[in-house]
């Protein structure tokens, strides 16, 4: 069946684009509206960006962000590599390790959430930084996982024996041979953690103790003041962030082949 | 002086239990010194493994496994004194030519001007040297092969391993990088243990070969010795084009074919009882009709440039191959018409079947 020959299917395809992007771009526009109203146009002013860095709470919430994207996203790459480099051969129970590893995949995160709150609470260890970052660290590890995971599979295991026969010990032979050629996954990897955790929300959310909101927290307490065109400018910056992320990794990416 | 490497019983499975399969049979060879040696069989006769066993990616259950006198069962491939050439050459495709050829060297306590002298050395001998900077990726398969190569002899191991090395190129380029890999074996005066299926190649190249089938050595020998006095069926038949003719001998050594030969060969005395008689198409001659052993019938005459080789029906039924050196055949019969065959004591095997 030939897709082109269905009624409307540039129709729909052009409205589905719309839905998906028109929204962000209206996001990003009003962040330069020069009018207090969220809805009406009047002239073009970087006000908001101002005043969105003057803004003490939102300096911290960034901070924060910041703080747990980077140690998150370098921790569950760490473990995602351990990991997959243990799942490269075959063991008694290996799907269900990687099963268990993915499931914040599958999990709804509302659950994730609250099972941390509870343990975190019954453990007695303080809410905050302390208990986000493990939290964020095991979310995490999936979409660090899984780019790592494809990478191996794909990987030629003759490299490394290889690199042995060259009078590599198993340490020097994955720093000089699996490691780089592990690199455009492990990179992947980290870019997704780094971006899953800058979004994370819920788990934030309700395991975020006094001083340690994070962006996406603040934008949602915000917004029960009412839609301000500081919003606006502050998920305009983490747009912009996320989308250089992504884009330099994939050019390192591109330049390590 | 120990040899360079010495097999002792070596036995290896795979799998446990009832799967396991025993792909090396209490397997025993000693290889000299400077010799350029062949394993060679069909896929899954055990050479690679047993390629594999000398460079330690695998462990034998069984044996010993000594280079230069030294065992090497407990040592990990790292602590090897030998260097292997990779079927796919396994080339690092993150570093240059020149970082893949220096690859063995650094670590070793070298020098960095001396690791760049000792890898320009390693590209010039197989012509690589000005590829230096170039990335495996954009190399043919044969200057590939060729790095794979100067990488694997640039810490000047006591044991070179190849894998199948010529098996990835074209016919043309694999006979001229037979050749180079002949003079670079002399050139740099190291054991060469070279495993291929390809039994002209084994032949072309070896000083000694030793045919593997099922996980056993059938015959260790010099590649004449293989080609014309093979020991086992296996072997004849494994290597070049050979005739087999079915029959018996009695207790003097008298050979009476199903085909109506009949033909004396002292040493088959032995084996009285069934046998088949081996001959090479180019060791039996044509020769008048009723003057030879046997008379066969001409079914097709293929020109092949160094000779003739005949098609001829016998008696039995069977075919008989013969090859002739084109310029001094005979005039031949028609297609239809009848030839002698003689077959020379000296150039038949007897093998009992």
């Amino acid at each position: 069946m030939n897709l082109r020959r269905m009624p409307f299917t540039r129709e729909i395809g052009w409205l589905v684009l719309a839905f998906l992007y028109l929204p962000v771009f209206i996001l990003v526009l009003y962040s330069f509206n020069g009018n207090r109203t969220a809805t009406v146009w009047t002239e073009f002013s970087v006000k908001w960006y101002a005043r969105t860095f003057h803004n003490p709470s939102i300096q911290v919430a960034a901070w924060n962000s910041i703080i747990l994207a980077i140690t998150a996203s370098f921790g569950s790459t760490v473990l995602a590599l351990l990991a997959a480099m243990a799942a490269r051969h075959f063991f008694k129970g290996r799907s269900a390790v990687e099963a268990t590893l993915n499931a914040p995949l599958i999990l709804p995160e509302i659950v994730i959430a609250v099972a941390t709150l509870i343990l975190v609470v019954s453990v007695g260890v303080e809410l905050g930084l302390m208990s986000m970052i493990p939290a964020h660290v095991a979310f995490c590890i999936p979409f660090a996982y899984l780019p790592i995971r494809a990478r191996i599979q794909g990987m030629d295991a003759g490299m490394e024996e290889a690199a042995m026969d060259l009078y590599c010990n198993r340490f020097s032979t994955f720093r000089r041979v699996t490691l780089p050629l592990l690199w455009p996954g492990v990179l992947a990897g980290f870019t997704l953690a780094f971006v899953t955790s800058l979004d994370l929300f819920l788990v934030s959310f309700f395991l975020a103790g006094p001083g340690s909101t994070t962006l996406p927290v603040y934008i949602y307490s915000a917004i029960k003041a009412g839609i301000s065109p500081e919003i606006n400018a502050i998920s305009t910056i983490m747009l912009v962030v996320s989308i250089a992320l992504v884009m330099v990794s994939f050019a390192f990416g591109r330049m390590r082949r | 002086m120990p040899s360079a490497v010495d097999i002792r019983n070596v036995s290896k499975s795979f799998g446990r239990g009832a799967y396991a399969v025993e792909v090396l049979k209490s397997v025993s060879v000693e290889i000299a010194h400077k010799e350029f040696f062949t394993l060679l069989g069909p896929s899954g006769c055990g050479k690679t493994t047993l390629l594999r066993l000398i460079a330690g990616f695998e462990a034998a259950q069984k044996g010993q496994i000594l280079i230069d006198g030294v065992e090497m069962s407990s040592l990990p491939p790292f602590q090897r004194p030998v260097n292997t050439v990779f079927q796919s050459y396994s080339l690092f495709p993150h570093l240059t030519v020149a970082q893949n050829v220096a690859f063995g060297l650094e670590g070793t306590g070298a020098s960095r001007s001396e690791v760049k002298r000792r890898v320009g050395e390693a590209l010039e001998m197989v012509r690589m040297g000005d590829f230096e900077c170039r990335k495996p990726s954009e190399l043919s398969g044969g200057q590939q092969q060729r790095v794979a190569l100067a990488r694997a002899l640039a810490p000047r191991p006591k044991v070179l391993l190849l894998d199948e090395p010529l098996s990835a190129l074209d016919l043309k380029l694999r006979k001229q990088m037979q050749i180079e890999l002949k003079q670079l074996q002399e050139e740099a005066g190291i054991t060469f243990v070279f495993v291929t299926h390809d039994q002209e190649e084994a032949l072309t190249l070896s000083d000694r070969v030793a045919v593997m089938h099922q996980g056993r050595i059938l015959q260790l020998d010099d590649p004449r010795t293989i080609y014309e006095h093979p020991s086992h069926r296996f072997v004849a038949d494994f290597i070049g084009d050979i005739n087999f003719l079915e029959g018996r001998v009695d207790t003097r050594g008298v050979i009476a074919l199903k085909c109506g030969a009949v033909l004396a060969d002292s040493r088959a005395g032995a084996t009285h009882g069934d046998i088949s008689v081996a001959i090479r198409p180019e060791r039996a001659k044509r020769v008048p009709t009723g003057q030879g052993n046997v008379d066969g019938t001409l079914i097709q005459s293929v020109y092949l440039g160094t000779g003739l080789l005949h098609q001829l029906r016998l008696p039995c039924g069977s075919v008989f191959l013969l090859r002739e050196a084109a310029a001094e055949a005979a005039p031949l019969p028609a297609h239809g018409g009848t030839v002698g065959i003689e077959l020379p004591a000296a150039a038949i095997s007897v093998f009992a079947s």
